[in-house]
């Protein structure tokens, strides 16, 4: 990239299964003032130039629901756009405001309140269209599990595995501050929950979640007068996949390769398996995780299975935060795993730290089954 | 109005509105050959050498106009994936367990998500030849196709 983009502060609430005592708004100031006060800037001429809010207008039960929060985000007389699609989406939309010129200093929020809908799944079904697929009952959960089993049967991963995927996550979120699941389980205990959507458990999907994220970003010229930790993005990427379930090869990545291949080249990256120091992946379901790092490139392709075996993600720091089965909202998944990166790549990431960081690559989904696909590459 | 902690309290809502959803020329030919027909059509892109079911009018691979290339598929196909279904929710087409599998008809080249009905959701199989069952009464969606049962 020919203008760096600084990511200068980042801020997540702790994300809760119901967050009772505070309305979206709320959520999304807790995090704005962090972010104010790391960086000392204000919503003045001089400070915060436009906000990229990032949220979903059914989960916000209104039209337009970033109408709702102008005053948190400082837009009143200012610049706002809102991104409906998964946070690092955002990243991606608002990196692009500062390379085009638009702004110096943007801030960043996403926010995303699950419990508030009585059912999950009754938002995500309304995601598809009226005539073919929501008739038969289509939601995010069962288009997961027709992916699940494509993979699954592909790649030959058991249950077994998925199981000892979400014991390792329940270790990492132990030591993440902002993690939601946190209470150790055994991989018997994951194993004896029930089947969802077959081949998906209860125990394999993420938990409803509520929480909120912020992040500053800046040019190479200004992040100076806001941090001495500054976060460079050095790549982006990003790609749909068909609408039609049947339309799509479930068990690959049509979408998240080209994602990662069009980052990758903008940060000169050759291999990716040794290219990062850690990798963040939005493991909505157990099986994304083995299946998007494949996606990635961070194993060999076609090689999740025998990754998962040689202790790949141990090896290669993945999902030190938790991952988002451990409690992201749909929205939040990829910005979480880019606010894990900035953390680590600050040195501010306590006791799950990647010992002298210095590349991240994080990834974000949106819509069923992964169909929408993000990359983000973060240096220090 | 129900209390919740530190004075703070939810209001009961619900998001519904009447609505009216545009099928579209392209949709609705394929609808009322289904609905009076029992037909399933779907539309061939000659460039690329598919036929996709559900029709569309433009391949989003190459961008033809595809809407004077209809052709008819076969109500019967194979199970490529399949998931049970074991959740409730209101908006389901029937009571759970249920299997949900995608069906790639003879003569198209792409599955159809649709439910099938082969007794025990145990004998739900990929591979399975399974045939369509169509509705007894009208539909304007894709449920004039009932179901699919094993050939």
């Amino acid at each position: 990239m020919a203008n760096r983009v600084a990511i200068c502060a980042v801020a997540q609430t702790k994300f809760e299964p119901g967050k009772k005592d505070q309305r979206f708004q709320g959520m999304l100031w807790e995090v704005i003032k962090s972010v104010r006060e790391q960086t000392g800037l204000d919503f003045s001429e001089h400070g915060i130039q436009g906000a990229i809010t990032v949220s979903d207008d059914v989960f916000d039960a209104r039209t337009i629901s970033d109408g709702g929060i102008t005053d948190v985000v400082g837009a009143h007389y200012g610049s706002e756009e809102k991104v409906a699609a998964d946070g690092a989406q955002g990243v991606y939309y608002a990196a692009a405001t500062i390379l085009s010129g638009h702004h110096e200093v943007v801030l960043l929020t996403g926010h995303c309140k699950e419990s508030q809908a009585i059912s999950r799944n009754m938002v995500t079904h309304l995601a598809f269209d009226p005539f073919f697929t929501r008739p038969v009952g289509l939601d995010y959960l069962s288009a997961a599990a027709l992916q699940a089993r494509a993979y699954m049967d592909r790649s030959g991963i058991t249950e077994t595995q998925l199981a000892d995927l979400v014991v390792r996550a329940r270790q990492w979120a132990a030591k993440n501050p902002a993690a939601q699941e946190t209470t150790p389980l055994t991989r018997e205990e994951v194993m004896a929950a029930p089947m969802a959507a077959d081949p998906i458990r209860g125990s394999f999907m993420y938990p409803v979640s509520d929480g909120a994220i912020a992040m500053i970003l800046a040019t190479e010229k200004r992040a100076a007068e806001f941090t001495d930790k500054p976060v460079w993005i050095t790549g982006l990427g990003n790609c749909y996949d068909g609408f039609f379930l049947g339309e799509r090869d479930l068990s690959g990545n049509f979408a998240l390769e080209r994602a990662a291949q069009r980052a990758y080249a903008m940060a000169k990256i050759a291999d990716p398996k040794t290219a990062f120091d850690l990798v963040e992946i939005s493991d909505q379901y157990a099986h994304q995780l083995p299946q998007y790092a494949e996606g990635l490139g961070v194993c060999p392709p076609s090689g999740g299975n025998q990754w998962l075996s040689d202790g790949g993600p141990d090896r290669q720091n993945v999902n030190r935060s938790g991952g988002m089965i451990t409690g992201n909202p749909l929205m939040l998944g990829g910005m979480a795993r880019v606010a894990e990166a900035v953390l680590q790549l600050r040195g501010e990431a306590g006791a799950r730290q990647v010992a002298g960081a210095k590349r991240a690559v994080a990834q974000g989904a949106t819509g069923p089954a992964g169909q929408c696909q993000t990359v983000v590459i973060v240096e220090n | 109005m129900k209390d919740q902690s530190n004075h703070a309290f939810v209001i009961e809502g619900k998001m519904a509105l009447p609505y009216q959803y545009f099928a579209g020329a392209v949709g609705s030919k394929f609808i009322v050959a289904l609905r009076d027909e029992k037909k399933i059509l779907g539309v061939r892109c000659e460039h690329c050498n598919k036929t996709w079911v559900p029709p569309r009018q433009t391949c989003e691979h190459c961008f033809a106009p595809l809407t004077d290339h209809w052709v008819e598929v076969q109500p019967a196909g194979v199970v490529t994936n399949f998931t049970v279904v074991r959740y409730a929710e209101p908006y389901q087409p029937q009571e759970p367990p249920y299997v949900l599998a995608l069906i790639k008809l003879d003569g198209a080249d792409s599955a159809l998500t649709h439910l099938l009905d082969c007794g025990d959701i145990q004998n739900a199989r990929i591979g399975m030849r399974v045939r369509a069952v169509f509705s007894d009464t009208p539909k304007d969606n894709i449920l004039n196709i009932a179901r699919f049962i094993p050939e």
